[in-house]
């Protein structure tokens, strides 16, 4: 049996994880409630941002934008957005798979996939994985901001723009609770599958332009997809806080547990080594008074 | 007297709603102010304020990096944007982006690896320094 000393030396060291651990699930926990609030905060931009390509594709129903053409698919392009740490359980992994499988599947039709890749995990797994991956952005902290995506999403309108890709997804963790976060890719491009239904715009009426309509609609169109992103990077912060948090309660439980058995352990020895003393002395005064 | 409804959001939060008896926004071809029942407009907007004299009478001040402006007759929505915008800069965020990908796919001496080795580096020290304490205990 292990010696008392080693036992309390190991006791010690797993209650410090324990209380790394603890903090850790505090620290997350406060997070998600963060995150979550940003989450609340994006949603009136994307509504009203929704509302005005609405109104302008009532507006004028003969223009149509490339964003809004279904064209034939050659070559489709993925955001992927992913943490920048871990310690959160299977949340990349589980996205990844489910990347994995939807990539297999172009792949299986012949259609080849660009990346473009945000958060150092998917940078670190695609890496082992290969694919080709156009921009990257990591480290966005605990505010994701659009100024930080804005790179990634340009290469990929821009492949867009240029007929190098025939169709965008999103893929990230959806938020749904704090105990169950969903892998989830959405469609980006082409924008056809917005809903565009707005009973009170039937009058046929058109906008005052100022400088001039292509123009605008394309910025328009380019800061809706921005915000869906942006949307996708909170979302995913979030769900990643809440992944930790459960992750990190387990590690405190499990410490909980092996302290329990340590501490058992160590009493055991502890009580061996005084019986043993006991059975000496009472050997030795028999010894002596025999 | 007539009122407008104004809201000013950006993607990363709402700024400011409510009622205005006139806006003024520092649009892309000039500024141009709105009254209540103004006809459906869609503008660019530039760096600039947008002022809401509200139904007070007291005039409000947002300051906005850009974005766009769109007018209903009883309604004006302020998309504001939350960086300093345009196609030299967007041009240069892409390349940046770019470049990122490609430096961490070389993996030389990208910033993911560098964390990668520091903790590497980090968990082999505290290895050789249990290592040694436990050759001291022997």
């Amino acid at each position: 049996m292990a010696g008392e000393k080693e036992i309390r030396s190991k006791i010690a060291s797993v209650k410090n994880m324990q209380k790394i651990t603890s903090a850790m699930e505090k620290v997350a926990a406060s997070k998600i409630r963060k995150a979550q609030k940003q989450m609340e905060a994006s949603r009136p931009y994307a509504e009203r941002i929704r509302r005005v390509i609405g109104h302008l594709s009532h507006a004028n129903p003969d223009y149509k934008h490339p964003y809004m053409t279904e064209r034939e698919v050659k070559r489709v392009g993925f955001i992927i957005i992913s943490t920048d740490r871990g310690l959160c359980g299977g949340l990349n992994i589980n996205l990844f798979k489910r990347i994995i499988g939807e990539m297999a599947e172009w792949q299986g039709k012949n259609v080849d996939v660009d990346l473009a890749l945000v958060g150092a995990k998917s940078v670190q797994f695609f890496r082992r994985i290969g694919g080709n991956v156009l921009g990257t952005a990591t480290h966005l902290g605990d505010r994701p901001s659009v100024n930080d995506l804005l790179g990634s999403i340009k290469v990929m309108l821009d492949a867009y723009e240029d007929g190098k890709i025939d169709r965008l997804f999103l893929a990230n963790n959806v938020f749904v609770s704090a105990m169950s976060q969903k892998p989830t890719i959405t469609t980006l491009l082409p924008i056809s599958a917005i809903d565009l239904g707005d009973e009170s715009l039937q009058d046929h009426w058109d906008y005052i332009y100022e400088p001039d309509a292509g123009e605008l609609l394309d910025d328009v169109l380019m800061r809706y997809i921005e915000s869906q992103v942006y949307r996708g990077a909170v979302e995913n912060f979030a769900s990643e806080m809440a992944a930790k948090m459960v992750a990190m309660k387990s590690a405190t439980d499990n410490a909980g547990e092996i302290i329990e058995s340590l501490q058992l352990e160590y009493n055991k020895a502890r009580q061996a080594a005084i019986t043993q003393e006991i059975s000496e002395i009472v050997g030795g005064a028999a010894a002596v008074s025999g | 007297m007539a009122t407008i409804k104004v809201d000013i959001v950006s993607a990363e939060g709402e700024i400011h709603s409510g009622e205005a008896r006139m806006v003024y926004a520092p649009a892309q071809m000039g500024e141009v102010g709105i009254a209540p029942r103004h006809a459906p407009l869609l503008t660019a907007l530039s760096p600039g304020e947008v002022r809401i004299e509200d139904t007070d009478g007291k005039e409000h001040g947002f300051y906005i990096t850009g974005g766009m402006l769109e007018v209903q007759p009883h309604l004006v929505t302020v998309l504001a944007d939350t960086a300093l915008r345009g196609d030299q800069l967007d041009e240069a965020a892409a390349l940046a982006a770019k470049q990122q990908a490609e430096e961490a796919l070389k993996g030389v001496s990208s910033d993911t690896d560098l964390r990668q080795a520091q903790a590497e580096l980090a968990e082999a020290s505290a290895r050789y320094r249990a290592a040694q304490k436990l050759k001291g205990k022997r």
